[in-house]
């Protein structure tokens, strides 16, 4: 298992430099958002949390597609399949979910901060949604490992597991930006949507690899 | 590199890459020693420049600052030619130029938004503002991310070369519409209190530093692209060697 | 040990391409599956590989050796594609695979070396022929423990020194009470193996 995770981390790095892409749309959408609602810093710092969030969705969205498409397109997968007797599938497919996270994932909450400073959000709320966005971020990849694996059989995968995946993603938007604002704004709460947030993760770190592994299993032909 | 070789015919004579390896080791080490008594010498200069009487200390920023912005211009400039160079005369170093420059670039231009950040907030009292200025030099950052992005996402070269050569002539005709447009729709901000400290009012005990540290950094930029572009080369050699050594393992006669 | 199949039927796509298949394949023994393309060399072999489900009948592995459970624990599987990656070098290549298979009684470098491979095992699998690649894939069988190979086409790609080479290899896998189950056009050069012969009556 091991294993696994190190060759998808090398692979991650090396393969093409897909982490730099995943950060670059994230730049690109955040610095869009100024454009279209005009540079009201008032207004900027209001939205913040709310544009991180979004925008760290819909990068964590845009490699998703490939978690299994890329082993499935060199008979990788098949072997995978093959070795449940070893390894748990789901186990397997937790292992990738977490090495995707790292490498395409990771480097998203680590350059929030910054982007959090282009937007004027005050140092709190700047710590509270790159809080958030740690916890919250690893449900999108999870819930995502189940998109990817419905659709790892489909040619042209790509945009249709984000919209399958999507619609499944708004609780943790809801609870990511609702913690990230109670944060700041007095009588919200920070601490209530925040363990929400952190139970959605784990309840996801469950049953996505369950489902995803179910799915992987039937797709193989 | 064997491929770009062989490619492009008349042009060996007058800029092979081995040619360029052998002028580069002969030139670099003067050029980086220039770099450093220029940087030095700035450096002083700076040190003894009078503080502002309206800004203080924070003045100093400026030395660093707009050297860096001019240099996150002049490498995307170079890089355009490199293009024009990749496209029409099929130079085989101008592909190497711009792969090379892209990531000197991209930090150049960090270093320039960090340091404009930096001395924006004692002056502005905000990190950072949607003004014209600052958001095109921001933009212009991602596009080099775009650029390095896509040379690093392409395995061979020779394709790579054209499609980031297209890519930034693209951007270089895209970053004067952004800077104009931000300019006439986002009238909100302060517009031109960046570009005033660097015109004519300045006063010479502060101009003459920043002169020496422009040339000084503009030296730097060219030892670290001559650099990058060296090992660039010897990069693609040792790619081309190690396709050799998988083609002549086969040769071996199999016991 | 046996693998034994009983009244096998398999259908790829809802199309019936096999059905009522019995055979029994016994330690260093190899079955040559054969056929025209089309009559679902391939599809028998993922059906035993435990990638597709069976139309019909039962497959099993008896006395298996006790440190696999059941036949897909047991089974090598080669496919068409090389299950490597090729921005990997050979060597990080196998030794995830060996990690995450489970190690045997060959090591990465002796595995290269019976493979032809051993001098280039540092260059990332990416700049490899399309005959190294397959042999490197090769490479992969011998260095993770599997009673049970199952080949689709192993030779595709092959000249003809490594076809011998990998025909010895085989051998040597059925002498120590190996089973062969292969899917191939070409003779594979291995005595005394049998042949079933699939699509001849449909």
């Amino acid at each position: 298992m091991g294993a696994l995770f190190l060759r998808d981390i090398r692979l991650g790095l090396r393969a093409g430099g897909g982490a730099l892409v995943g950060i670059l749309f994230f730049l690109a959408v955040i610095a869009v958002v100024p454009f279209g609602v005009g540079p009201d810093l008032k207004l900027l710092a209001r939205i913040g949390a709310a544009m991180l969030w979004i925008g760290a969705l819909l990068a964590t969205l845009l490699g998703l597609d490939r978690l299994f498409q890329a082993d499935r397109d060199d008979g990788s997968l098949d072997l995978l399949i093959m070795a449940q007797g070893r390894h748990l599938l789901a186990l397997t497919v937790l292992v990738k979910c977490l090495a995707h996270w790292t490498v395409s994932v990771l480097p998203l909450v680590v350059a929030s901060p910054l982007l959090g400073l282009f937007m004027n959000m005050e140092p709190a709320a700047i710590g509270a949604t790159t809080l958030t966005l740690l916890v919250g971020t690893p449900a999108i990849t999870l819930i995502g490992a189940v998109g990817a694996a419905v659709a790892v059989s489909l040619p042209r995968g790509g945009l249709l597991v984000s919209v399958i995946i999507l619609p499944l993603t708004i609780p943790v938007l809801i609870f990511g930006v609702s913690a990230s604002y109670g944060a700041v704004e007095d009588p919200a709460p920070f601490l209530a949507p925040f363990l929400i947030l952190a139970a959605i993760t784990l309840f996801f770190a469950v049953l996505g690899p369950l489902a995803a592994a179910a799915a992987l299993k039937s797709s193989a032909d | 590199m064997s491929d770009a070789v062989s490619k492009t015919g008349r042009w060996i004579d007058l800029a092979n890459p081995t040619r360029f390896l052998s002028l580069a080791g002969a030139v670099l080490p003067w050029l980086s020693g220039m770099t450093m008594i220029v940087l030095a010498a700035g450096f002083w200069m700076s040190m003894q420049a009078p503080d502002d009487y309206q800004q203080g200390a924070t003045v100093k920023i400026m030395f660093i600052h707009v050297p860096f912005a001019w240099l996150s211009m002049m490498c995307y400039t170079i890089m355009t030619v490199a293009a024009l160079g990749t496209l029409v005369w099929r130079h085989p170093l101008a592909d190497v130029s711009a792969k090379a420059a892209a990531p000197i670039g991209a930090v150049f231009t960090a270093l320039a938004l960090i340091t404009g950040s930096l001395w924006g907030k004692p002056m502005w009292g905000t990190w950072w503002v949607w003004d014209a200025r600052l958001t095109s030099v921001f933009v212009l950052f991602l596009m080099y991310l775009g650029i390095i992005a896509l040379t690093r996402a392409m395995d061979d070269p020779a394709k790579s070369a054209k499609a980031t050569a297209i890519l930034t002539l693209v951007g270089f005709i895209n970053i004067p519409i952004i800077k104009f447009s931000v300019d006439w729709w986002n009238t909100l901000h302060q517009p031109a209190s960046v570009i005033r400290i660097g015109g004519s009012t300045i006063d010479p005990s502060l101009l003459w530093p920043l002169l020496v540290m422009a040339i000084g950094f503009t030296l730097l930029f060219f030892t670290l692209h001559m650099m990058a572009m060296r090992n660039e080369i010897w990069r693609r050699r040792v790619v081309a060697m190690r396709r050799v050594a998988a083609r002549s393992a086969e040769r071996r006669p199999v016991q | 040990m046996r693998l034994i199949a009983e009244n096998l039927g398999g259908e790829r796509g809802g199309e019936r391409l096999f059905s009522g298949l019995d055979f029994t394949v016994s330690p260093g023994e190899a079955l040559l599956v054969t056929g025209p393309n089309g009559a679902g060399k391939s599809t028998l072999l993922r059906i035993i590989a435990g990638l597709l489900l069976q139309a019909d009948g039962t497959l099993r592995l008896e006395g298996a050796p006790d440190a696999y459970e059941g036949l897909v624990a047991a089974s090598h599987y080669l496919g068409h594609l090389n299950a490597m990656k090729p921005v990997l070098s050979i060597n990080e290549n196998l030794r995830f695979w060996q990690e995450f298979n489970g190690t045997g009684q060959h090591s990465i470098e002796e595995a290269l070396e019976f493979v032809s491979l051993g001098d280039i095992g540092h260059l990332p699998f990416g700049y490899l022929s399309t005959g190294q690649k397959r042999r490197a894939s090769i490479a992969r069988l011998l260095i993770s423990d599997r009673p049970v190979w199952l080949l689709d086409e192993p030779t595709a790609g092959l000249d003809k020194a490594s076809e011998l080479q990998f025909a010895r290899l085989m051998q040597s896998h059925l002498n120590e009470g190996g089973i062969i189950i292969a899917a191939t056009h070409l003779p594979l050069g291995l005595d005394g193996a049998r042949e079933l012969s699939l699509g001849a009556v449909v």
